[in-house]
């Protein structure tokens, strides 16, 4: 039976994390549909098209649809889940959300961040933090799956799937309502799709010494990250927060300025390519995971850094 | 309104996690447990609100081995008013599937007729991020998952959300489900004085059983390892060699 795969999207182009996603279902071998949701969302549905591996796409263009919220959309895939026997997403915020939700609808477990997909019905993913993997084999019929992206490969275009118009299978809707979004403006690359990160910790001391972390990662057109704890002193934003409750990132080369490497941290971050710490504690466990550590005080080599950067891209 | 508080046993956050090594688990033999970080911001909101005269009564309830009274204890200290135990696990290695889990909150929903159910967004054992989802699914009731903010309105629930890259905003309808985070509150210590009365508070005692809820669980653990170790690298002495290391030897600049 088939794979269908939820489908996010800005409107006009399918979410680097969905792309991963793709990726990752790969492995089954098996018919993969796209589901594509939203008011004004042909262009999405066009792109998701184009994707290697993709057969179909299902596309609802519905205004309901446009923020999305877990009740129209859990019913909205139930309603689709008698022809498949994966249903998929990414292991995003909204992907968390929605997908338990269709898993309870349908009486199955859920599979949740999902880091490998072994056979139709054997997964791995990390427990405890990342501290320990666990394989384990679904006896549902139905395997409703979030997969943890990070290390994915994003899926590249070379398929031409039709695109099939469906309808929502009614109003489920007023249950909840949005009312209002607040993202953080910026240029920067996303976190969780970042070639570099450069990520900064407690021992930046206030929001204001954050700003030598952004200077850095400015000239590596990289994304910015913090740890818990400096998210929790309030130096950064939440959303910048790596780590096991923050976001789980994979970049070719993650920076860590003034990050003593906690557990939780660590499991958010160690299947980086390159891992640099840059910490003047010597003893800070995340130089056990680095593969080049600097003992040195921040406020001197951050600085150093950037200008060194600057150097080399000149 | 009453607010109903699932809570769930778990290894204490601060202690180190170790493999078995026949690898079917982790080893939970004593190792210090306590109460799922996220569930005790649970428990705090509603006593919160209870205290703001939003909530006339606490019930916590876990579903687990029988020890899993000491947590409760916990969240009558704290200051619910009752618990509901729901033994549905014989040893410490039986990890009761949220399906199963919220299979059995839903008949305590029918039976307590809470306004609310708050718990955490997910357990540091299993990390599913599952229960408060398929409850509400079970129940075909609101969500408000991963809360950092939560205020009662005349007519149900405006919830602030940790969404990636920002922040969400939505209402919702009550009764409803709304999973916690960790910017939500800061959770209390029971003091002494309460600990001692919490001795006395009532708790009952159930089996999934009295429900008629089949927990047999769905995945079949088929192993588990230690993750994949990462080799320590290299010390650099300066910045300068440090970005030259980055540039010709590792090619990532």
């Amino acid at each position: 039976m088939a794979v269908l795969l939820l489908a996010e999207h800005d409107g006009s182009a399918v979410s680097e994390s969905s792309l991963k996603a793709l990726t990752a279902v790969a492995p089954l071998g098996a018919e993969t549909h796209v589901l594509v949701a939203g008011g004004g969302s042909k262009a999405a549905a066009d792109h998701a098209a184009t994707l290697q591996g993709v057969s179909k796409v299902l596309h609802l263009d519905d205004e309901a649809f446009s923020v999305r919220l877990a009740e129209p959309y859990a019913a909205l895939i139930a309603a689709q889940a008698a022809n498949y026997e994966h249903i998929v997403a990414a292991a995003t915020a909204s992907g968390k959300n929605i997908m338990a939700r269709v898993a309870g609808l349908l009486d199955v477990m859920i599979l949740s961040d999902v880091t490998a997909i072994e056979s139709a019905d054997t997964f791995e993913r990390p427990i405890y933090a990342g501290n320990a993997i666990m394989t384990v084999k679904s006896k549902d019929a139905k395997k409703v799956v979030t997969v943890r992206t990070a290390t994915f490969s994003a899926a590249e275009a070379g398929g031409a799937a039709v695109v099939e118009a469906i309808t929502a299978p009614g109003d489920d809707a007023s249950l909840s309502e949005f009312v209002s979004e607040d993202k953080a403006q910026t240029d920067r690359p996303q976190l969780t799709s970042a070639k570099v990160v450069v990520s900064g910790g407690r021992a930046l001391g206030s929001s204001e010494n954050f700003a030598i972390i952004d200077r850095v990662a400015e000239k590596l057109n990289a994304a910015v990250g913090a740890s818990r704890a400096a998210v929790d002193s309030g130096y950064a934003p939440n959303d910048y927060q790596v780590g096991q409750t923050g976001k789980v990132v994979a970049p070719d080369l993650y920076i860590a300025i003034g990050i003593s490497g906690a557990i939780q941290h660590l499991a958010g971050m160690k299947d980086s390519k390159v891992i640099v710490a840059i910490n003047k504690d010597e003893e800070a466990p995340i130089f056990q995971v680095a593969d080049y550590g600097l003992v040195a005080d921040l406020f001197e080599a951050a600085p150093e850094l950037e200008k060194e950067l600057e150097k080399v891209a000149g | 309104m009453k607010v109903l508080v699932p809570v769930k046993r778990v290894i204490d956050y601060n202690v180190k996690v170790r493999v078995k090594a026949d690898n079917t688990g982790v080893d939970l033999a004593n190792v210090k447990m306590s109460m799922n970080p996220f569930d005790e911001i649970a428990v705090e909101e509603a006593i919160r609100l209870k205290e703001a005269g939003k909530a006339s009564e606490i019930i916590v309830v876990s579903v687990g081995v029988k020890q899993s009274q000491e947590t409760l204890r916990t969240g009558l200290a704290m200051g619910a008013d009752r618990a509901i135990l729901i033994e549905a696990a014989e040893t410490v290695d039986t990890d009761v599937e949220p399906l199963a889990v919220a299979k059995l909150l839903a008949k305590v929903v029918e039976e307590e007729q809470p306004g609310l159910v708050l718990l955490g967004k997910q357990a540091i054992d299993n990390d599913c991020n599952a229960t408060g989802q398929m409850l509400a699914a079970v129940l075909g009731w609101p969500q408000a998952t991963f809360a950092s903010k939560l205020e009662i309105t005349d007519d149900g629930a405006q919830v602030i959300r940790e969404v990636d890259g920002g922040l969400q905003t939505i209402k919702i309808k009550t009764p409803a489900i709304v999973t916690v985070d960790l910017r939500l509150n800061e959770p209390r210590y029971a003091s002494l004085p309460n600990i001692m009365k919490a001795k006395k508070k009532p708790m009952e005692m159930k089996t999934p059983a009295d429900y008629g809820v089949d927990v047999s669980p769905r995945l079949e653990v088929v192993k588990v390892v230690e993750p994949a170790s990462r080799q320590a690298g290299i010390k650099v002495g300066s910045v300068a060699e440090l970005v030259d290391k980055l540039k010709n030897e590792a090619g990532v600049i």
